[in-house]
C-alpha cells in the first residue's frame, strides 16, 4: 500500500518539478545584463558578440534552449558554467555535501533544543518556566542569524582576542577543525528554526494532552514521564515533523547568508556568485537540484508518518 | 393637551438623540475597556504594542525625532563611540547613528505594511478562489503555489530582486510574491472548511451569485485567518527585507535601512567600531519580536482555537 502511495505521489510530483524547471530556467534570463557581453567584456573568447552567442548556443530560440537543457538535465548532465567552463554538476557535486551538512547539523541542533523545551513548556503550561521559554522562543525567530553570526565573530575577537576559523576546513584533514568549523554556524541556523519548532512541538502536545486516553492513562497510575513521553509526544510529533519537511527549503535558502558571513564554499555561495554573473547553466543546475532534492525529501516525510502512527495507512 | 403632547414628543426626541448619542459614548468606552482588558491579560502583547506604536510615530515623524540627518556628516566626530552627544556614536562616515536608525524605521515599517497589504490580499484573491471554486482551477493553482515553495523564499526573492533592480517598491514586490503563495494555502483551507456550512448551501439555494457569496458569506468569514496571518507575517517580513538589504538587493544607500547599516561599512569597521554592527541589529530584533509578541497576543485574543498554530 505504502509502495503504490508513494507511486502515486511521485507521480504528482512531477508536474510540480515541470513548472518549477520552467521558472529556474526563465527566472535567470529575466535578469537584466547581458552575460555575453559581461563576458566578452572581462575575457576575450570572440571576436565579437554574435560569435561568442553562437559559441554558448544562446542565440537559438530559447524554447529550444529549454528543451535542450530538460532532456539533458534529466539524463543527469547540467551543462557547464558559462565563465569557467566546468561542468555544473561536478561543482555542485563539490559544494553540496557543505551545504548538506550544515542544513543537516542545524536541524539537529534545532531538533534537539525545541523539542525537550517543547515538552517542558507543555508540561508545565502557564508556569513561569513555561513563559519564559516561550518568549525565549519569540526571541529566537526575531534575532536575524547574519546579526548573530557578525556578533560571535566579532565580540570574542575583542573581548579575548579570540577569532573562529576562517578558511574552509576539509573533514578529510582535520575531523576536529572541521566539526568546530560548522558547528557555530549551524547552531545559531538552528536557533530560528527551533523557535518556531518548540512553539508548534508545545501546541501539538498541549492539544494531545487534553485527550480522553491520556486522562486514562493518568487514572492507571502512570508516571508523568511516560504519559508525556509515551503517550503525548508520539502523538504529537507528526505536525512537527510536516513542519520540519516544510522548512527544509528555508533552511537551505538560510545558509547564502551564513555560508557568506563564515566563508563557506557551499551551493548557496556559488548560486549568490552565479546570479550575479548572470551564470545561467549554474543557477539552473543549483536550483533543479535543490528543488529535486526538497520533493524528495517531502517524499520521505510522508512515508514516515506511516512509520511512526500505524494509525495511517495509505 | 396639546402642549403635553408636545412635551411628550421632546421627550421622546430627547431620548432618541440620548440612544443616539449613546453608543458613540459607550463605543468610546467599549474600546478603551477592551484595550484595557487586552493589557490586564496579555501584558507582553501590550507592551510590544507600545513598541509598534513607537515605531510608527517614529516613522512619521523622523525629521522631528531624529537629531540629524540621516546623510549628515557630523564634524570631527568619526567612529565616536555611544556617548551624551550621540547616543548610539556615530559611523566611519561621521554620521549620528541613532538619526540613522530612526530613519531606517521608515523602510522596515513602510516595506512591512506594504507588503502584508500586497501580499495578503493577492493570497486572499488566490486561496478564497482557489478553495471556493475547486475542480482543475484548485488544482492549477495548487501546483503552481507548490512549486513556488518548494524553493527556499531567499533563492526566489533574490532572483526576483535581480531581474527588477534595487529600490524600495521591487523590494516589496519581491516579498509580496512570498507571502502571497504561502498565505493562499492557509487561506484556502479556512476557505473549504467555510463552505461546507449550510448558510453557504442556504445563500446558494436562494440564487445568490458566485461574487455575493464570496464577498458576503465567505470573505467575512474567513477574515479572522486573513487578520492574524498579516499581524503574524510581519515580523517575518521585517527580517527577510534586513536579510536583503544585508546581501546588498534592499534600498539603495545612502538611505539607512537596518540590514544594510549591518553590512559593508559596518562589517569593514566593526572591529573598531563594534556599535555600528551592534545597534542596527538590536533595532531589527526588538521591531520583530514587539510585532511576533503582538500577534501572538492578538492571535490568542481573537481566535483561540489557532493557538500554538
Amino acid at each position: 500500500m505504502l509502495r503504490r502511495y508513494l507511486a502515486k505521489r511521485l507521480v504528482v510530483a512531477i508536474p510540480s518539478l515541470l513548472i518549477a524547471s520552467l521558472i529556474v530556467f526563465t527566472l535567470p534570463r529575466l535578469i537584466p545584463g547581458d552575460v555575453v557581453a559581461m563576458m566578452l567584456e572581462e575575457k576575450a573568447y570572440a571576436k565579437d558578440l554574435e560569435e561568442l552567442r553562437a559559441k554558448l548556443g544562446l542565440d537559438r530560440p530559447i524554447y529550444v534552449q529549454y528543451f535542450e537543457w530538460l532532456g539533458r538535465a534529466v539524463a543527469g548532465d547540467l551543462g557547464e558554467s558559462l565563465w569557467t567552463r566546468r561542468p555544473v554538476l561536478e561543482e555542485i557535486g563539490q559544494r553540496l555535501p557543505i551545504t548538506l551538512e550544515l542544513a543537516l547539523l542545524s536541524l539537529v541542533v534545532g531538533i534537539l533544543i525545541a523539542v525537550p523545551i517543547g515538552v517542558i513548556a507543555a508540561a508545565r503550561q502557564d508556569t513561569v518556566q513555561d513563559y519564559t521559554f516561550r518568549s525565549a522562543a519569540i526571541l529566537g525567530l526575531s534575532v536575524p542569524g547574519f546579526w548573530l553570526a557578525t556578533l560571535v565573530i566579532v565580540l570574542p575577537a575583542i573581548w579575548w582576542g579570540w577569532r573562529p576559523l576562517t578558511g574552509y576546513v576539509e573533514i578529510g584533514k582535520d575531523v576536529v577543525g572541521h566539526i568546530t568549523q560548522m558547528l557555530l554556524p549551524a547552531v545559531i541556523l538552528g536557533i530560528a528554526f527551533a523557535a518556531a519548532m518548540m512553539r508548534l512541538t508545545r501546541g501539538m502536545l498541549l492539544e494531545v494532552l487534553r485527550q480522553d486516553y491520556v486522562r486514562t492513562a493518568w487514572s492507571k497510575g502512570l508516571r508523568e514521564r511516560v504519559i508525556i513521553l509515551k503517550h503525548g509526544l508520539r502523538n504529537a510529533i507528526i505536525p512537527v515533523i510536516t513542519y520540519i519537511g516544510t522548512q527544509l527549503p528555508q533552511v537551505i535558502g538560510g545558509t547564502v547568508v551564513i555560508e557568506t558571513i563564515f566563508g563557506l564554499p557551499g551551493m548557496s555561495r556559488f548560486l549568490f556568485d552565479a546570479i550575479n554573473q548572470r551564470d545561467y547553466p549554474v543557477i539552473q543546475g543549483v536550483n533543479l537540484v535543490v528543488v529535486s532534492f526538497i520533493v524528495a525529501i517531502n517524499l520521505v516525510v510522508d512515508a514516515l508518518y506511516a512509520v511512526l502512527d500505524p494509525r495511517i495507512r495509505y | 393637551m396639546a402642549g403635553n403632547a408636545v412635551a411628550q414628543a421632546g421627550s421622546a426626541l430627547d431620548s432618541r438623540r440620548e440612544l443616539a448619542r449613546r453608543p458613540e459614548r459607550s463605543r468610546g468606552a467599549a474600546i478603551a475597556r477592551a484595550l484595557w482588558l487586552f493589557a490586564r491579560r496579555k501584558p507582553i502583547g501590550a507592551i510590544s504594542g507600545l513598541i509598534v506604536i513607537a515605531m510608527l510615530v517614529m516613522t512619521l515623524f523622523a525629521e522631528q525625532i531624529a537629531p540629524y540627518g540621516y546623510d549628515e556628516t557630523i564634524r570631527g566626530a568619526r567612529m565616536k563611540p555611544p556617548g551624551a552627544a550621540h547616543w548610539l556614536g556615530t559611523d566611519n562616515l561621521s554620521r549620528d547613528i541613532w538619526s540613522r536608525i530612526v530613519y531606517g524605521a521608515r523602510v522596515s515599517i513602510t516595506i512591512g505594511f506594504a507588503t502584508i497589504a500586497l501580499g495578503t490580499a493577492a493570497a486572499a484573491a488566490l486561496g478564497v478562489s482557489s478553495g471556493y471554486f475547486g475542480g482543475k482551477y484548485d488544482l492549477v493553482v495548487q501546483r503552481i503555489v507548490d512549486a513556488w515553495m518548494s524553493f527556499p523564499y531567499l533563492v526566489i526573492i533574490l532572483s526576483v530582486m535581480a531581474v527588477l533592480g534595487p529600490g524600495l517598491l521591487n523590494v516589496v514586490l519581491s516579498l509580496s510574491i512570498i507571502v502571497a503563495a504561502t498565505g493562499s494555502r492557509v487561506i484556502r483551507g479556512a476557505t473549504i472548511a467555510v463552505a461546507q456550512h449550510a448558510y453557504v448551501e442556504a445563500a446558494r439555494a436562494m440564487g445568490c451569485g458566485h461574487a455575493r457569496i464570496v464577498l458576503r458569506h465567505i470573505l467575512p468569514n474567513v477574515a479572522a485567518t486573513i487578520i492574524i496571518l498579516s499581524t503574524i507575517g510581519l515580523g517575518g517580513i521585517i527580517l527577510a527585507e534586513s536579510a536583503l538589504s544585508f546581501l546588498g538587493f534592499g534600498v539603495p544607500p545612502p538611505y539607512p535601512s537596518w540590514g544594510s547599516m549591518l553590512s559593508g561599512s559596518g562589517r569593514t569597521y566593526m572591529y573598531r567600531a563594534p556599535w555600528m554592527a551592534v545597534w542596527p541589529g538590536v533595532a531589527i530584533s526588538l521591531a520583530v519580536f514587539a510585532f511576533n509578541m503582538l500577534g501572538d497576543a492578538l492571535r490568542d485574543v481573537l481566535d483561540p482555537r489557532l493557538r500554538g498554530a
